[in-house]
């Protein structure tokens, strides 16, 4: 995967709409991460916080009775055994080791489901920093349990109570603080998505679970997977994962939630930051995504998303949140792991798609795991 | 021809050269009463106006604004209707539509610019929209000649503030603090600042706005500054119910604050 232009762009899409106030640091952010990720200090007191602190690598599991069932092998890539419980620790490490060299001492974050709200605030605990971090008011309802982790861990979790009070509106209530704070702030943004430079920064950040699922797949497969599979809201860990294959033969899919499908249903628009596709109305007001998963409640994705959709190099499928429930209690009945409800999404795709993937070798990025979504799961299932 | 068509930059330039400050208020398009509203703050003695095309994502504004676009956009108001609206408004200054990027780039940009022009407004603010990204919108503009007012703020360094004096048309819209728009106690220090830097590098007019919520806030940015924008302030008037007459009474009390300079 290249780097995007000059001008933050991945084809047409990406870019840096934001409000002037936010263009200076934008733009320091770009020039200082290039300097930090050319920079093999930065780099080895990433990878060892990434080993040490957060866990790194996560193991590639071959799982034998769900491959029975669903007529094909299937491999995850177990990035629900990072610390904290999904693959946002990756970026947020990063990120937060970034904001510390550039003098910054309060970190701002908005999270969908709480997994990068989560991530930040270990981060921000980790390094002394300050933590706020934005989240919906319908999403702290259903997520009461990262609510409290955050608390735990120190952060200020405000509630987001404009628009569909979700993701969508958390990132405009964390964009507003920045634009308050711009000075001591860093925006550890969580997703593929915003202002250049983040869509390319948080890919970076997550490369290495392609990287490490690349080689793993040799070792442990002698092989590459015929397909990679990742959910996606923003995409940040489907970037990740599709980051080690680009370059190989394998098939990439991206499977979002019927609810927020962007690339089926969205319309290229300008919203948080950057150009991509967007679900809107006719007159460019943004839709809500509706959604099971909170971390996949959001009406665009990323620009890099668009850019591989429009090249063909990826596709994008769509599940309802029925498929996904189904899929959250096979993984658990067959393999013994709960997964987190957004990754059942790419699951879900799998099991509805068995005769298309029959035969093949399928790598899915298992991104979070799902303690989180068992109270949820509760209410569901009755 | 009226002054409605001359353009912003002709009448605060004008406004200028007769030794006055001009005062440009903000009201939500689309909400209830605000063409008797627009009418009000025009005859109460602003220099132009600032009509706000309601977004769903503005992430340029504070609370108050957000509400009454919230208000606006519950009843299903679209930028075509409120384009319409302003068509057969009577009022003898100009106008400047306030909205986001992606209505503009929905509607189509050359498609909005010609909107603009077909109803007589003169200019647009697209807070989210930086010079960076506002080529293709600027060269859509060209055809129609509408102005395209650039946000200059405090943390603009002293390399970009100068482009962004020579591409703002209508005059330079000096963001008067670190953060998003709303009424504040006080006039923040950062208001002086980037006045003052805009004023040393342009002969345009040089309006502060956010932050500016009464009359001696007016006042004090005027000293530096060509004049001011206030928007939060008038758009609580109207949120509080205090209808079109509310706002022109409130308009004439900046009004005379600015004329006592």
């Amino acid at each position: 995967m290249n780097e995007p232009t000059d001008q933050g762009r991945f084809g047409k899409y990406g870019g840096m709409f934001v409000p002037e106030t936010l263009i200076p640091a934008c733009e320091e952010l770009e020039t200082a991460f290039r300097k930090a990720w050319g920079s093999p200090d930065f780099r080895k007191e990433l990878d060892d916080l990434l080993r040490d602190y957060a866990g790194r690598p996560s193991p590639l599991t071959k799982c034998e009775r769900l491959s029975e069932e669903l007529g094909f092998q299937v491999v995850l890539k177990r990035e629900d055994l990072n610390h904290t419980g999904s693959h946002k620790i990756n970026n947020v490490l990063g990120q937060a080791l970034l904001a510390k060299r550039m003098g910054k001492t309060r970190l701002v974050a908005e999270t969908g489901a709480g997994q990068h709200g989560v991530a930040t605030a270990t981060a921000a605990a980790l390094f002394g920093m300050e933590c706020v971090v934005y989240m919906g008011e319908v999403d702290i309802e259903r997520q009461a349990l990262n609510v409290f982790r955050m608390h735990l861990l120190g952060a200020d979790v405000r509630s987001a109570v404009s628009g569909s009070r979700t993701l969508k509106d958390a990132i405009n209530e964390a964009m507003r603080d920045w634009v308050a704070t711009v000075e001591d702030s860093h925006y550890c943004l969580g997703s593929v998505m915003g202002p250049h430079p983040y869509p390319w920064m948080v890919r970076e950040f997550h490369r290495v679970i392609g990287n490490e699922a690349h080689r793993q797949c040799l070792d442990v497969l002698g092989k590459i997977p015929d397909v990679v599979t990742a959910c996606v809201g923003g995409g940040s860990n489907a970037i990740g994962i599709f980051s080690g294959f680009i370059d190989t033969e394998a098939e990439l899919v991206g499977v979002e939630p019927a609810g927020g499908a962007a690339i089926e249903r969205g319309i290229p628009g300008v919203v948080h930051g950057s150009l991509s596709y967007l679900l809107q109305d006719e007159w460019g007001q943004v839709l809500e995504a509706e959604s099971i998963s909170a971390g996949l409640d959001y009406p665009g994705i990323g620009p890099e998303h668009a850019y591989l959709a429009d090249t063909g190099r990826a596709r994008y499928e769509k599940v309802a949140d029925s498929e996904v429930v189904e899929a959250f209690q096979l993984l658990s009945r067959t393999e013994g792991i709960i997964p987190a409800l957004e990754p059942a999404h790419a699951l879900a795709w799998m099991s509805r798609d068995r005769e298309f993937l029959s035969g093949k070798t399928v790598l899915l990025n298992l991104s979070g795991r799902g303690d989180k979504d068992a109270m949820q799961m509760m209410e569901v299932l009755g | 021809m009226s002054s409605r068509h001359e353009g912003i930059e002709v009448a605060l330039t004008a406004k200028m050269q007769q030794g006055g400050k001009c005062l440009v208020p903000y009201i939500t398009g689309g909400f209830d009463g605000y063409l008797e509203a627009i009418s009000a703050a025009a005859d109460a003695g602003a220099d132009a106006i600032e009509i706000g095309i309601p977004f769903s994502d503005p992430v340029m504004d504070g609370p108050t604004i957000q509400m009454a676009n919230d208000v606006v956009l519950s009843k299903g108001i679209t930028p075509a209707q409120i384009l319409q609206d302003i068509a057969s408004l009577d009022v003898d200054i100009p106008l400047a539509v306030m909205t986001y990027y992606n209505v503009v780039y929905r509607y189509g940009l050359e498609r909005f610019a010609s909107s603009l022009k077909e109803v007589a407004i003169s200019g647009a603010i697209l807070p989210d929209l930086p010079l960076r990204e506002a080529k293709p919108w600027i060269d859509a503009t060209e055809k129609n000649s509408i102005e395209t007012i650039l946000l200059a703020a405090p943390t603009t360094t002293d390399r970009q503030l100068p482009e962004i004096c020579e591409n703002s048309s209508g005059f330079v819209y000096a963001v008067g603090l670190l953060g998003i728009t709303g009424a504040r106690e006080e006039l923040a220090s950062s208001a002086q600042v980037i006045a003052k830097r805009c004023k040393e590098i342009t002969n345009k007019p040089v309006l502060v706005g956010v932050g500016i919520g009464n009359p001696r806030q007016a006042q004090e940015i005027a000293e530096i500054a060509d004049g001011c924008i206030v928007g939060s302030a008038i758009v609580q008037k109207l949120l509080d119910g205090g209808g079109p007459e509310s706002v022109g009474k409130f308009v004439s009390e900046f009004r005379t604050a600015l004329d006592a300079i």
